[in-house]
């Protein structure tokens, strides 16, 4: 052993890294499995549909947009809507938020690629000739079902697409409103996707049942329906005041088809999701001048998110909390306001908090109209429950989480429909699942034989110090987006509100990206343990000491790691008896570790992870 | 060399000193060293070391000769004073920096050429004189930044790159340290922060000539099979002759040891040296018999590490001249100057 002996209490003490300690270790690392350094990149691993962010980031930076449109095009089908409006899982899971103030602006840059890219038509793909002769129902032409014709399209499948509305597009069209998402962004990318061929839009037509759509002989059905219902405040005062109190969804539906221009001048949105937040900002684009927004929960518990509701604030909308909603006040036959009882939260012993009531005073608001935004449901009138498809407890379908199949085989659920609402996203990613699923099953699989991604890790070196990405750091803060004028965007609703990134604002948030995709990869064989990579690094993620219990080990590295979600790299047993322990919660991916290293001992090697998508499968398997 | 700038990013949980800083804060510029220099760990362990012991950067002023060793000081405390030398001749103008102004630590940092080599004379006197400081040699056995010539440490029989054995005895500078009355002297390797950042700062808060001869594998030239001053060679012979723990005023002293097993010394300004004896019963406090240790082990083949020699109650070359308290370069034209009335009387004396 080459270091020196330590009497056995010196041994166990955490001020002496470097010194073995007794006990079970850990094992070292298998980087072979794809899913982790998959979960080292926290955009790509956040975001349902995988899509892989670092790589469209470098793609903006070098100003290759269509590249970097395609990139995300084959991931989450709609760059340009989700560019705006996406939910965006992968930012509060972005590194650069535990390294700094703000996550990277992922969400933003994703428009950029679809605003300045050239004409990209010609690299999409193409239905062939001769139809596979299978044919699809898919019914609800959100994104759900929209990801799915997209994925099996290109294999040759007729698709017969289904909707109630004149047009597709599900609640991208018919809730979203317009200044956030202008229509002409929505009718460019469904344009993609009917431009691939083999998609039949059978619109203005609702499916009233799943038996009779059964019996037309098709090979599979997808279910994409949503979750068209808007939840109803019942408290008194609700029927008499019919007239102007209205459901959120159906009332954002109406101003987006154009039936509705005008709202009262008080107006009290009731509810703290994100569909409140668009209720409030439209009512204040038609005519409410005192619009308020009244939750029960406390302000930080709201389910919109952060974002939505600083928009909402910004627009002079003022968020009141604690404030249950008790009756509805009207007088001949008219709304005059909201009656609200004041509550306060309590906590009971296992943590679970209650919304009791103050015993203050209740509080009136008078106001002309009130919309309800208290959540949505499902409903399923058109499905027959005799047909072998099961309903659980809470009258949803049974649906399998891997495989969208319902417990009627060749049936298909996904996006809202399937597990409840959630967002366009998720519908995306759920739609792919579903069409893996639509595709072995017709050609008579095993649906329960997932494809496996497709993974590539190369190394970056190019010479001594460089490397093929730009592994220089930006200390630069989030950059805002720019909005258009208030003064124009309070008048017309279909004024959108952000401009977007310019291409140099752009550039310079893209180089906030930490390129998390370009891994550090250790090979003990090639350490020498001369300690250069722990005095460079930045943030001190490399401890060379004795192997351990990860707990224990967590708490004894250069500096703690105490951030459970983020795996520790461990190497093999190296000359001295110690391992190397990386923990990977908040290394800047800088490559400095790699530059010092004398041996190459450490590389930096990106790692590129494509989900598998029914479309990429090999031609033999059709 | 890397051609990024060391990002500022830091670990959000990164401890912070007496002083409110961070290690980080103790930084110099980026390193131009070859990767995996030995000098660059030493850097690593000076910047530990000054942050554990609260050091203010601007008390602090290091020295250096030529190599590439005396290099380092750019890499490191970056907000300290600092004087890159000529080859060999660190030792007297620290010497002068120290007797002008002796309220700063001073840090001499060179090589085993700049020290062994052209600079044995400067070496050998700084160290008679007592001077107040920390001087490490960051001991590869070549000459780095000349492209690898055995230096004067190299030992009798090492091999170059090439196989060519070197033909001449070598300086050991510790042995050579406790001949010039150095009061502390003490031996590390780089690749032991462990060992290394304890013996700096016990170092530091030493009053007199503290010496650390710091074994520092250089990659490019002296770290192949047939060193004697590479990482393997230096691991598999290391022989510690005890661990340290420094305990300054701030730091609580824990734990109760076994009769025997430890040594506590304490310095002149109060810190405490504990030193865990390791293997064979060592006396840090006896330079004589520590003379003797050395040239034994080093016959055997064993590179000896750790607290070699210190002597607490030191006096340093301030008080043997008997200057005033007050740093000479805050005195004014006519503290410093008593005019000629003041001379002629001093020469009357004299005759
Ligand atoms: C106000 C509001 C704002 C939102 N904002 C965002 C946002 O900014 N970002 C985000 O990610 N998500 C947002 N969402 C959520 C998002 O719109 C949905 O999660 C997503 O659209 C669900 O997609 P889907 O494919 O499951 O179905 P949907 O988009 O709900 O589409 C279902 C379609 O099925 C049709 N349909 C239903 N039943 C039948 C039938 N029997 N026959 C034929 N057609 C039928 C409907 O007409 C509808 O067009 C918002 C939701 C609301 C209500
Ligand atoms: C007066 C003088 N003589 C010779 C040289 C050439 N020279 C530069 S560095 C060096 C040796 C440095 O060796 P060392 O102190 O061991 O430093 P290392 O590079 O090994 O760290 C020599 C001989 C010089 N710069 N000046
Ligand atoms: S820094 Fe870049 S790669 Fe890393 S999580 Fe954020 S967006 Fe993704
Ligand atoms: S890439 Fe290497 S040096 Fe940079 S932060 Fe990560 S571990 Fe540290
Ligand atoms: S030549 Fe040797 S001593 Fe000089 S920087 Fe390179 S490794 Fe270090
Ligand atoms: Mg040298």
């Amino acid at each position: 052993m080459a270091t020196f002996d330590v009497p056995e209490d010196e041994a166990a003490s955490s001020d002496h890294p470097g010194r073995a300690i007794s006990g079970p270790g850990m094992a070292p690392t298998d980087v072979r499995d794809p899913n982790y350094f998959h979960k080292v990149v926290d955009c790509q691993w956040a975001c349902p549909a995988h899509t892989p962010v670092p790589e469209y980031i470098r793609l903006i930076a070098q100003e290759r947009y269509s590249d970097a449109y395609i990139v995300n095009w084959r991931s989450n089908v709609f760059p340009g809507i989700l560019g705006r409006t996406c939910d965006r899982p992968c930012e509060p899971a972005c590194r650069r938020g535990r390294v700094e103030a703000e996550p990277v602006a992922i969400c933003r840059l994703k428009r950029v690629a679809a605003d300045y890219k050239d004409d990209i038509e010609g690299r999409l793909p193409r239905a062939p000739e001769a139809p596979n002769g299978k044919r699809i129902a898919l019914v609800g032409a959100g994104p759900a079902s929209l990801t799915v014709a997209r994925d099996l399209a290109p294999l040759g499948y007729e698709l017969v697409l289904f909707d109630g509305e004149a047009k597709g597009g599900g609640m991208i069209r018919s809730q979203i409103p317009r200044f956030r998402l202008p229509e002409s962004v929505i009718d460019e990318e469904l344009g993609y996707i009917y431009g691939i061929g083999g998609i039949e839009t059978r619109y203005g037509e609702r499916v009233e049942s799943l038996k009779g759509l059964l019996a037309e002989g098709f090979d599979a059905v997808f279910v994409g329906t949503g979750a068209p219902r808007g939840r109803d405040l019942d408290v008194p005062g609700r029927r008499e005041a019919a007239d102007n109190i209205h459901i959120g969804i159906d009332w954002l539906a109406n101003v987006a088809f154009g039936h509705v221009d005008r709202i009262g001048e008080r107006v009290i949105v009731l509810g703290g999701g994100n569909t409140a937040m668009d209720c409030c900002r439209t009512a204040r684009r038609l005519g409410g001048k005192e619009v308020h927004v009244v939750v029960r929960s406390g302000f930080e518990e709201m389910k919109a998110s952060p974002w939505e509701k600083e928009d909402a604030m910004h627009e002079g909308i003022p968020i009141h909390n604690f404030l249950t909603p008790k009756a509805f006040t009207h007088e001949a036959g008219r709304l005059t306001g909201v009656l609200f009882e004041k509550v306060a939260p309590q906590f009971d012993d296992n943590g679970r908090r209650r919304l009791v009531p103050t015993g203050e005073p209740d509080l009136h608001m008078p106001c002309d109209d009130v919309l309800v935004a208290i959540g949505q449901e499902n409903a399923f009138p058109w499905i027959e429950r005799d047909i072998g498809l099961d309903f659980d407890e809470w009258d949803m379908p049974k649906v399998d989480s891997t495989t969208h199949q319902s417990t009627l085989p060749g049936v298909f659920f996904g996006g809202d429909a399937a597990f409840g609402p959630k967002n366009i996203i998720w519908a995306v990613a759920h739609g792919h699942e579903a069409a893996i699923s639509i595709d072995l099953h017709c050609r008579g699989e095993d649906i329960s034989q997932r494809p496996p991604p497709l993974v590539n890790l190369a190394s970056q070196k190019m010479g001594l110090h460089e490397w093929s990405y730009d592994n220089a750091i930006s200390e630069d803060q989030r950059y805002q987006v720019p909005w258009r004028d208030q003064a124009i965007t309070l008048n017309d609703v279909s004024a959108e509100v952000e401009l977007g990134f310019d291409r140099d604002l752009a550039f310079r948030e893209t180089q906030r990206c930490l390129n998390c995709d370009v891994q550090t990869v250790f090979t003990d064989s090639l350490c020498i343990e001369c300690d250069a990579c722990v005095d460079i690094c930045p943030v001190d993620c490399i401890t060379f000491t004795g192997n351990g219990p990860e707990m224990e080990l967590r708490q004894r590295l250069n500096a703690p790691a105490d951030n459970p979600e983020q795996d520790l790299y461990v190497s093999g047993e190296l000359k001295t008896g110690r391992i190397m322990v990386k923990d990977e919660d908040i290394c800047l991916h800088c490559g400095l570790c790699a530059e010092r290293c004398p041996t190459g001992a450490w590389d930096m090697q990106k790692f590129l992870l494509d989900m598998a998508h029914a479309t990429d499968q090999p031609a033999c398997r059709r | 060399m890397t051609h990024i700038a060391k990002p500022r990013f830091r670990h959000p949980k990164l401890p912070v000193n007496a002083l409110g800083f961070t290690r980080r804060d103790y930084e110099g510029a980026v390193s131009t060293l070859c990767a995996g220099c030995g000098h660059d760990s030493i850097s690593g362990a000076i910047i530990q070391a000054c942050f554990e012991l609260d050091l203010p950067p601007h008390r602090l002023a290091k020295l250096s000769g030529i190599g590439c060793s005396s290099k380092t000081p750019t890499y490191f405390l970056g907000n300290s004073h600092g004087f890159n030398s000529v080859h060999g001749r660190m030792p007297s103008v620290l010497t002068g920096a120290n007797l002008a102004n002796r309220d700063l630590v001073y840090l001499g940092v060179s090589g085993d050429g700049d020290s062994a080599s052209i600079g044995l004379g400067q070496f050998a006197h700084c160290l008679r004189r007592g001077v107040d400081m920390v001087y490490i040699v960051e001991n590869n056995g070549v000459y780095g930044l000349t492209k690898g010539q055995f230096s004067a440490t190299a030992d009798q029989g090492a091999k170059d790159r090439r196989g060519g054995a070197n033909p001449d005895a070598a300086v050991d500078l510790p042995s050579l340290a406790l001949l010039m009355g150095a009061t502390f002297v003490a031996r590390s390797f780089s690749g032991d922060k462990a060992q290394l950042v304890p013996l700096i700062k016990a170092a530091m808060r030493h009053r007199g000539a503290a010496f650390i001869d710091c074994i520092s594998p250089c990659v490019a030239f002296n770290n192949h099979a047939g060193s004697t001053k590479s990482f393997d060679f230096v691991r598999e012979h290391n022989e510690a002759v005890n661990f340290l723990d420094v305990f300054t005023g701030r730091d609580e002293i824990t734990a109760d040891y076994e009769e025997g097993t430890v040594q506590e010394i304490v310095q002149h300004d109060g810190s405490v040296l504990r030193l865990k004896k390791l293997g064979a019963d060592y006396d840090a406090t006896d330079p004589v018999a520590a003379l003797a240790y050395l040239q034994s082990h080093q016959t055997a083949g064993e590179v000896v590490t750790g607290l070699i020699h210190v002597k607490a109650a030191a006096e340093d070359l301030h008080a043997r001249m008997e200057t005033v308290e007050a740093p000479l370069s805050s005195l004014d034209e006519a503290e410093l100057c008593p005019g000629a009335d003041a001379l002629a009387a001093i020469n009357a004396a004299l005759r």
